[in-house]
């Protein structure tokens, strides 16, 4: 399908779409900014996981723990740094370069374990990971601030953008940048012939490995990417709230990102993106409307944070039932419907 | 056709550009005002609270009482001619949702301040942002001495007495009265606990805690730090733990034979909340004789004018019920921050309320005096001990305040009620 249409228009499509975010970022609120910057970090780990579930088949409860490890690893590095009193661009992209790298490391680690195993007991293997994290934090608590989380010392935005809301547009330039070059690797890698190779994978380990491809070695070189990306993710998010902490990145996260990846629509980056916008825009949009329904304190106290998480549920049931594709899935079909509509030649739907 | 397509494309995503960017302009509010948050006749203020996740059971209540008093306030209109508006946020006593509604707070609701920001390794998460952003901080409710860093952080102000006085207080207490004992700590596996720590060693000295005991908040087995306490031997246990761990510290010695004289941190020394909340019917026997301390009004007080006053404000804005020391605190910091407001001036700015704070306008409605000075950002100075006898909790002995390293008796009296609890312009 993703053939079909041309290189060229994707292109475009991602260059209007990357300006039009960057232009956003100026008439922005301030808080609408860091929002955004949020839906980025958020769409560097679903953007990894949508491609390690979605196109190889292997799931991940742990990317939550995978976003961590980079965060700490930009957390030390950056306050490593920052004592050493190195400032500037170096401050700002050694740290993103150190997280990608522990992340990395970390799975690659996970990754020679998941490739023996499948399904739900590799799902358990990486749950694990998620909820060893407040564990091992308050274990070593001098070395990773227990609880707390460690307090990272960050670039500074730039002198230009001194006054309200440039911190935030810096915040958010940062984490689209990231995103960016995640999505645009990620994109060349599923099209490339590894690309096939993990849908082959996916499809039927033994015809794959009949037909020479080493399952082995692209299940753990697909959790190794997918883990360099959940690391840029954590460390966009911990550059952001200048903190790292095992609070940021609890089961929730995980789930959540699983739950984005899904009803974007699994195995394709746009539907990454989509999931990631919802991710911040539904409890935003439904804290709004119980605000604005003028519920008794009490109720609407219940009501916050829990609604949300109840929501993504309900959505999540619903999707898998009504739009097995997602949003995505929705998206292309309406598309199609249109061009079949203009065009006279319309070739059938390939499957 | 491909061509035409691009081109439709390209047109259509300009065009959703320019949607967004007119949805988002107008979506802002506030827009022409001078001073966020205030208006003609309304000032905005916000917090971040646990409403949800460990710490919710101990300290949901306090926000309530808070909400209370300033609807207490605004039927008795309001300071200044203005109506004080408060937001409470659930932050689930998570640093990471502090970051995420605090910014809400601030960058999108444009509240005037920040008031009782609840929670140290929260709070913590959220300092540098506020004094960037240049927003009044107040009256944050936890005892770190960070909140107290006047040249670093000029716009945030402490509340809680400190931990490292109420520490320094208890210890002093203990080697007065239990010379002999084996003393030992719990403690919150953070500043908090950290804190505290500090500030028992500095009157038992280095070597003063035979064993020192952490637990983390995301977990809630206690068991093998209350194993470790029990064999060490200690008879005094200080505990500087939230309500909720003060509670499972409490049950689970009991349950492997541990009975210690506890000494607890006013943080989590509550009896009103430790009994409604976690312990129960159990709460008299287990607590017996459980020494707490505390700076502000106890329900106990006989002849307390604040108490019968927060007891009426309790009756009628918050649902009655019985007060407990969550309610006091949450009205007193209310209260608080109207004196703060009122001496803020006519047209109150960001600036104006900083400089009534430090200029001693705020007296409170407790016991000890508070710090507030250009130099000092310190709320409680001291704390009175209190102690549990056949489940009623009450206050003995003198109040004490800590400075310099020192303790000393404090007998400057309470804050005397006046004008029906309604701050005005001195």
């Amino acid at each position: 399908m993703t053939g079909i249409m041309s290189s060229r228009t994707t292109v475009i499509i991602g260059v209007v779409g990357l300006i039009a975010v960057i232009g956003l970022t100026f008439v922005l609120e301030p808080f609408r900014n860091y929002q955004l910057a949020t839906i980025a970090a958020y769409l560097c780990a679903v953007a990894g996981l949508t491609m390690l579930t979605g196109v190889n088949g292997q799931l991940s409860l742990g990317h939550a723990a995978l976003m961590a490890c980079g965060a700490y690893c930009y957390a030390f590095t950056a306050n490593g740094l920052a004592e050493q009193e190195i400032e500037g661009p170096v401050l700002l992209i050694v740290p993103i370069i150190a997280a990608v790298v522990g992340a990395t490391v970390l799975g690659l680690v996970i990754g020679l374990a998941a490739a023996r195993l499948h399904g739900p007991y590799l799902a358990g293997v990486t749950l694990a990971f998620v909820i060893a994290l407040p564990a091992v934090t308050s274990r070593f608590s001098d070395v990773f601030g227990g609880d707390q989380g460690l307090w990272i010392t960050v670039e500074r935005r730039p002198e230009f953008l001194a006054g309200r809301g440039g911190t935030e547009m810096f915040q958010a330039w940062v984490a689209i940048a990231c995103a960016a070059v995640v999505v645009v690797l990620l994109r060349n890698l599923m099209r490339s012939n590894f690309g096939r190779q993990m849908r082959a994978v996916r499809d039927n380990e033994v015809a794959a490995a009949l037909a020479g491809i080493n399952v082995a070695r692209t299940k753990v070189i697909a959790f190794t990417v997918s883990s360099a990306a959940a690391g840029i993710g954590g460390a966009v998010m911990a550059f952001m709230t200048q903190s790292a902490s095992p609070g940021a990145f609890n089961l929730f996260i995980s789930l959540f990102l699983l739950m984005a990846a899904v009803i974007g629509g699994i195995g394709t980056l746009y539907g990454a993106l989509w999931g990631s916008i919802l991710l911040v825009v539904l409890p935003d949009v439904i804290g709004s409307i119980t605000r604005g329904l003028s519920l008794s304190p009490e109720v609407a106290q219940r009501l916050d944070g829990n609604l949300a998480v109840g929501l993504f549920g309900a959505v999540m049931v619903l999707v898998v039932i009504v739009a097995p594709f997602g949003i995505q899935g929705l998206v292309r079909k309406a598309g199609h419907q249109i061009r079949s509509r203009g065009s006279l030649q319309s070739a059938p739907h390939p499957k | 056709m491909t061509l035409r397509r691009n081109r439709a494309l390209a047109i259509v995503g300009a065009a959703s550009v320019f949607a967004l960017a007119a949805c988002s302009t107008n979506g802002g509010g506030g827009a022409a005002e001078d001073v966020p948050g205030v208006t003609e006749d309304t000032v905005t203020i916000g917090t971040h609270q646990p409403l949800t996740g460990p710490a919710a059971a101990g300290f949901a209540s306090i926000s309530a009482a808070t909400s209370a008093y300033f609807d207490y306030i605004n039927d008795n209109g309001g300071i200044n001619g203005r109506q004080i508006e408060f937001i409470v946020k659930d932050d689930g006593y998570n640093p990471a949702n502090t970051q995420t509604v605090v910014r809400e707070l601030v960058l999108e609701d444009d509240v005037f301040a920040i008031l009782g920001g609840l929670g140290t390794p929260t709070h913590s998460a959220v300092l540098d942002f506020l004094n960037e952003n240049e927003v009044p901080d107040l009256f944050v409710s936890g005892g770190s001495p960070t909140w107290d860093q006047p040249e670093e952080y000029p716009w945030t102000f402490g509340y809680n007495s400190e931990y490292t006085s109420e520490a320094a207080i208890l210890a002093n207490y203990a080697q007065e009265e239990f010379p002999d004992g084996t003393y030992c700590m719990f403690g919150q596996d953070d500043d908090f606990g950290d804190d505290f720590e500090a500030g028992l060693l500095e009157i038992l000295g280095d070597d003063g805690l035979a064993a020192s005991e952490r637990y983390s908040v995301a977990n809630q087995d206690v068991t093998a730090q209350i194993s470790a306490l029990k064999a060490a031997g200690c008879d005094v246990v200080f505990l500087a733990s939230i309500n909720g761990f003060t509670a499972l510290a409490v049950g689970t010695a009991a349950q492997l034979g541990l009975f210690p004289q506890w000494m607890s941190s006013s943080s989590g020394g509550d009896y009103g909340t430790l009994e409604t909340d976690y312990l129960q019917e159990n709460a008299p026997l287990l607590l017996e004789n459980f020494i707490s301390t505390f700076y502000l009004s106890l329900e106990t007080n006989e002849n307390d004018p604040w108490v019968e006053h927060f007891q009426m404000v309790q009756d009628e804005y918050n649902g009655g019920g019985e007060l407990g020391g969550n309610e006091i605190f949450g009205m007193n910091m209310a209260y608080m921050f109207a004196e703060a407001l009122a001496a803020a001036g006519e047209n109150p700015t960001r600036e104006s309320l900083v400089e009534a704070v430090e200029s001693g306008a705020v007296d409170g409605t407790g016991i000890v005096p508070l710090g507030y000075s250009p130099e000092d950002h310190t709320g409680n100075l001291g704390v009175r001990l209190s102690q549990v006898k056949s489940g009623v909790q009450a206050y003995f002995g003198d109040t004490y305040i800590y400075q310099d390293g020192e303790v000393s008796v404090y007998d400057g009296g309470a804050v005397p009620f006046e004008n029906e609890g309604i701050p005005t312009a001195e």
